[in-house]
């Protein structure tokens, strides 16, 4: 239930994502979710892709530096208090996240998640009949 | 080995008594054909006949780059123009460059030189010398040339760029020795690694690097990336080229060949000679030279010289580590910053590569000062605090070393310029009148 996340240094330069986009694109790499976590100087473009394998071939040949992270990725309905509550478990759990994003479409909502004990996160939300989305599942969204 | 062990190794006095009567038949002959040295000396109260001996020396005026410049192009020559058998010369950041003319004695001196450099270095008539160096007017590709040559080596005369063919004929023809500059040859390396073809079929165990400043970190991570031994070659153009000094295979300071290039340190700020082993300004006098020969010209380098016999039995002076090249310096809210000190903090840590690029302008007259850096691909994280903390820390090390604090910005993976020639690092943007 580990989703594969790339993260992609840029300089905070005009056109960086642009040119990540038409390398992808050109490799025929879809993206289903992203976020960038930046500063002054630079940012951190967190990727989840349909192909990881092959984003992170295209992106090295283009020179870019590109690490992976592990992230979970929770499916929740699109309604209040959904989130809460599958907040409190991972609280509960005494779990840290470091950093979380979502999207959300019609009836149901998909919020990706890194939490500083992944494992522990998957086992304690899986315990608590949460759904969350395999690899697979997510990269054909 | 050592290849001229006569004047490699010559004791002191006589090496003294050589260099006072070598020194006496230069100054005759710039005296007698060279208008701007005759002027000069007059304008001193000084004669030839005033030179002795080679403490003498400090009688005679010193001569420097505006020199150079003001009797551009052929002035300072001290034959016909018929004599003159190579012209190079050196880059001007400014307006004119810098022309230096050889007789065919002159081309002579550099190949002996050079020789006695690429010896020290460890390299022999069988081997393959590939020169990385560019040719042309720059001093570094002819004198490397030239070296090997005089050694009876093969010389492989790649000059700078096509880097993909300098890997494929290092590895085909078995070069022995690389010839280019620190920043080239770490360029190449990052070429050797892409080629995919495996060390062991690269016969490459020594590097002659120079023509531009580097650091004892650079070397390490030189060799370590190359797997070779790293040695610096010295020279300058006003002088004669690479070839001016050499390492042995004890790096511990660089061996002067001089019997042809006679060092003096001086005070920067006064000219007076500094006692043995202080720190000061190299000045150079080249004595055997014909063609331009150069009377106590001021390199602005600052050194110092050792003359103890080195555990390599040459007694030749050695020099040591050039602090900074006093045109390099950037004076950057009042603190002396040399672009050496960056490199050599960028160089000892782990986490980046050994490119750097400095940039300086003033706003709200205020001096800005900002180093990019690389971090080396594996040290890219997810993680925005550890990034942050590196800047932070790298910032902090630059503090502490400059006493200045930069402002680091970290760049993509090699987006700073890889230089095939000598590496421009800095940018000046202050309009300072």
């Amino acid at each position: 239930m580990l989703i594969q996340q790339l993260s992609i240094f840029l300089e905070n330069k005009k056109g960086r994502f642009t040119e990540v986009a038409n390398i992808l694109g050109a490799a025929g790499v879809n993206m289903s979710a992203f976020t960038v976590a930046e500063n002054s100087d630079f940012g951190i473009l967190r990727l989840i892709v349909s192909d990881p394998d092959k984003a992170i071939r295209v992106l090295r040949e283009n020179r870019y530096a590109v690490s992976t992270t592990d992230v979970v990725c929770l499916y929740c309905p699109n309604e209040p208090g959904a989130l809460a509550k599958a907040m409190d478990i991972i609280t509960g759990a005494g779990i840290f996240v470091e950093y979380m994003y979502a999207f959300a479409q019609g009836e149901s909502a998909h919020v990706i998640i890194r939490p500083d004990n992944t494992e522990k996160c998957v086992e304690v939300l899986q315990a608590n009949q949460l759904t969350l989305l395999a690899a697979s599942d997510l990269y054909k969204l | 080995m050592i290849w001229n062990e006569t004047m490699e190794c010559m004791k002191r006095e006589d090496m003294t008594k050589l260099q006072g009567i070598r020194l006496k038949e230069t100054v005759e002959r710039v005296y007698h054909n060279c208008v701007p040295y005759r002027k000069r000396m007059q304008e001193a109260g000084v004669t030839p006949d005033d030179i002795q001996s080679i403490e003498d020396i400090v009688k005679l005026p010193f001569t420097s780059k505006k020199d150079l410049r003001d009797y551009y192009p052929f002035e300072l020559l001290s034959v016909p123009i018929s004599e003159i058998v190579r012209l190079q010369a050196s880059s001007g950041t400014t307006g004119k460059p810098i022309v230096v003319g050889y007789t065919r004695k002159d081309l002579g001196i550099w190949g002996e030189v050079g020789a006695r450099c690429f010896t020290a270095y460890g390299i022999r008539k069988q081997d393959v010398v590939q020169v990385s160096y560019g040719y042309g007017l720059f001093t570094g590709g002819l004198g490397a040339h030239a070296a090997a040559e005089t050694v009876g080596a093969a010389v492989l005369p790649m000059s700078s760029g096509n880097t993909e063919k300098q890997i494929m004929l290092m590895h085909d023809f078995g070069s022995v020795a690389l010839a280019c500059t620190p920043s080239y040859a770490l360029y190449l390396a990052d070429g050797l690694k892409d080629s995919g073809i495996p060390r062991e079929e690269f016969k490459l165990k020594i590097g002659a690097f120079g023509a531009e400043p580097w650091t004892e970190a650079m070397r390490k991570e030189l060799e370590e990336k190359l797997g070779i031994k790293a040695y610096d070659i010295y020279g300058l153009t006003e002088i004669i080229g690479p070839g001016v000094g050499y390492e042995c295979v004890h790096q511990n300071g660089t061996h002067l060949c001089e019997d042809h290039f006679y060092p003096e340190i001086v005070n920067p700020e006064t000219g007076e000679p500094v006692p043995h082993g202080q720190m000061g300004e190299l000045v150079f006098s080249t004595i055997t030279k014909t063609g331009m020969p150069l009377l106590r010209f001021r390199t602005r380098d600052l050194t110092s010289l050792n003359y103890e016999t080195c555990e390599c039995g040459r007694t030749a002076v050695r020099m040591g580590r050039i602090l900074g090249r006093s045109d390099d310096m950037l004076i950057i809210r009042g603190v002396n910053v040399f672009p050496s000190q960056v490199e050599a903090v960028i160089c000892e840590m782990p986490e980046l590569e050994p490119h750097y690029f400095i940039e300086v302008d003033r706003v709200n007259n205020l001096d800005t000062f900002e180093v990019r850096v690389e971090v080396k691909e594996e040290f890219y994280s997810d993680d925005m605090s550890t990034l942050v903390g590196l800047k932070k820390q790298i910032a902090h090390r630059l503090q502490s070393v400059i006493g200045l604090q930069p402002d680091v910005k970290l760049v993509e993976p090699r987006s700073i310029e890889r230089s095939q020639g000598k590496a421009k690092r800095v940018n000046d943007k202050r309009k300072l009148v």
